[in-house]
């Protein structure tokens, strides 16, 4: 269990680092050359967007590997991380669409379109949908999480193919991390883009951090009240 | 090994010998299928300047909807007749139970779509069957099989089953779906099989993919 004073200071290191990413996208980046007002503007979403679709994935990733490790080493602990985590992705997901979505209306003139990023992203969303009404079907503990968990490593197959679905088809969606191409970027604009990464990977940290702690208590509380009934 | 290969074989035939007398899943997904397929008919008919346009996608959503009817019951039959336990308490590799089971799944499928192929040319008047078509079918049909077994074992033992499958199933199998529907277009638009390798490289990686997971996972489905 984490304790108290660790889990302040890693609350404080992340609202002032969002702070910082807020500062660093909307007035530290330069405007973007060759783009209109509007798209100027619009091109700043991309310190939210990226940032919260990687942190999804990660969080997938997070909960993908303490599946395996619960099915591995059968300690519900393992379990709560993953639900954890994946309960963030679900949100970080959603973030990633909206923001995106925002985005794309004055770059493309559409909210949505049925790109092959956008499709596999919303499957993902769809699988992690399913995987927690799973965990709602079922009663007994111990063999919810175990089929949680099953059920996540399949799902977890998806995400690294959304991640190279604009690389294997013709997307309309930009690449901005290709080893190939320029990185897309200015110099400024790097900094503040991989600042925004590192803040938003500590909010995450300390999201779940928080989240875990909760759920720790929710258990302690629930050993105590049996306790005090019996 | 050739003992292994004697228990999918086991299993596979009791599925099969089973469906043989009850005809409970054929009729239940043809039937079904059929249905769809006149569904889909009415409502694409005046809406379209040509039926034929839709054909692949009618006929992979008739296939993914009616799959899940028959998978579904691979284990859900099992648990309601109380022989589960029996199953799964056999001195066997409890992999070797999965195989002979998605096995049977698959052969129920294969003999639906053998049912829903020439329906199709029938309703929509298209020249659809050929050997390339059967093979994509085919390469779906086990990505279906190979899922769909194993999440019939991972549902049977929760609230609402039935609603359960196809929402666990569907956003796990629609690479396939995609893969299916596009290699279907390619080969009605009489582009060759060998223009669609991407299509063609996805369906087989994830076939072979699901497999190994399932292979993997499907100790810690029926482990009670």
């Amino acid at each position: 269990m984490m304790s108290r004073r660790i889990l302040t200071v890693l609350n404080l290191a992340a609202a002032a680092a969002m702070v910082g990413a807020i500062y660093m996208a909307l007035v530290q980046a330069p405007a973007a050359i060759n783009l209109t007002e509007t798209d100027r503007w619009a091109q700043r979403i991309i310190y939210f967007h990226v940032p919260t679709a990687w942190l999804s994935m990660l969080a997938f990733f997070v909960t993908f590997v303490a599946a395996i490790l619960y099915l591995v080493r059968s300690q519900p602990r393992w379990d709560m991380l993953a639900r954890c985590s994946a309960e963030l992705g679900v949100a970080f997901t959603i973030a990633a669409t909206a923001s995106g979505s925002i985005w794309a209306k004055p770059a493309w003139n559409t909210w949505w379109t049925w790109d092959p990023r956008l499709t596999t992203y919303t499957i993902v969303l769809l699988l992690y949908i399913a995987y927690f009404m799973l965990r709602g079907a079922i009663e007994e503990p111990e063999r919810r999480a175990r089929f949680a968990s099953v059920y996540s490593i399949f799902a977890f197959v998806s995400v690294p193919i959304t991640f190279m679905s604009i690389r294997w088809w013709n997307t309309i969606h930009p690449v901005i991390l290709d080893p190939n191409e320029d990185f897309g970027l200015g110099p400024g604009m790097t900094v503040a883009f991989v600042f925004c990464i590192l803040a938003f990977t500590l909010l995450y940290i300390a999201l779940l951090a928080n989240r875990l702690r909760l759920e720790y208590t929710i258990e302690r509380v629930a050993a105590l009240r049996a306790r005090l009934l019996t | 090994m050739k003992r292994y290969l004697q228990v999918i074989a086991a299993v596979w035939w009791k599925d099969v010998r089973v469906e043989l007398r009850s005809k409970d899943i054929f009729t239940g997904m043809a039937v079904f299928a059929a249905l769809a397929l006149l569904i889909l008919n009415f409502a694409f008919e005046l809406r379209i300047p040509d039926k034929r346009l839709v054909v692949p996608g009618v006929l992979w959503v008739t296939v993914a909807f009616a799959s899940v009817l028959g998978l579904g019951r691979a284990f859900i039959s099992e648990k309601d007749r109380g022989s589960l336990a029996g199953l799964l308490l056999a001195p066997v590799d409890r992999s070797a139970v999965y195989f002979g089971k998605m096995l049977a799944n698959l052969v129920f499928l294969l003999v639906v779509e053998l049912f829903v192929l020439p329906l199709i040319v029938l309703f929509f008047n298209v020249t659809l069957i050929s050997a390339p078509l059967l093979l994509v079918v085919a390469l779906g049909t086990i990505g279906l099989a190979v899922v769909g077994t194993i999440f019939s074992a991972l549902t049977v033992n929760t609230r609402a089953r039935e609603v359960l499958l196809p929402i666990l199933l569907f956003p796990i199998i629609l690479p396939v779906l995609v893969g299916g529907i596009r290699m279907t277009i390619g080969l009605l638009e009489g582009e060759p099989l060998s223009k669609l390798g991407n299509w063609m490289q996805l369906l087989i990686i994830f076939d072979i993919l699901y497999l190994v997971i399932a292979f993997l996972t499907f100790d810690y489905v029926v482990e009670e």
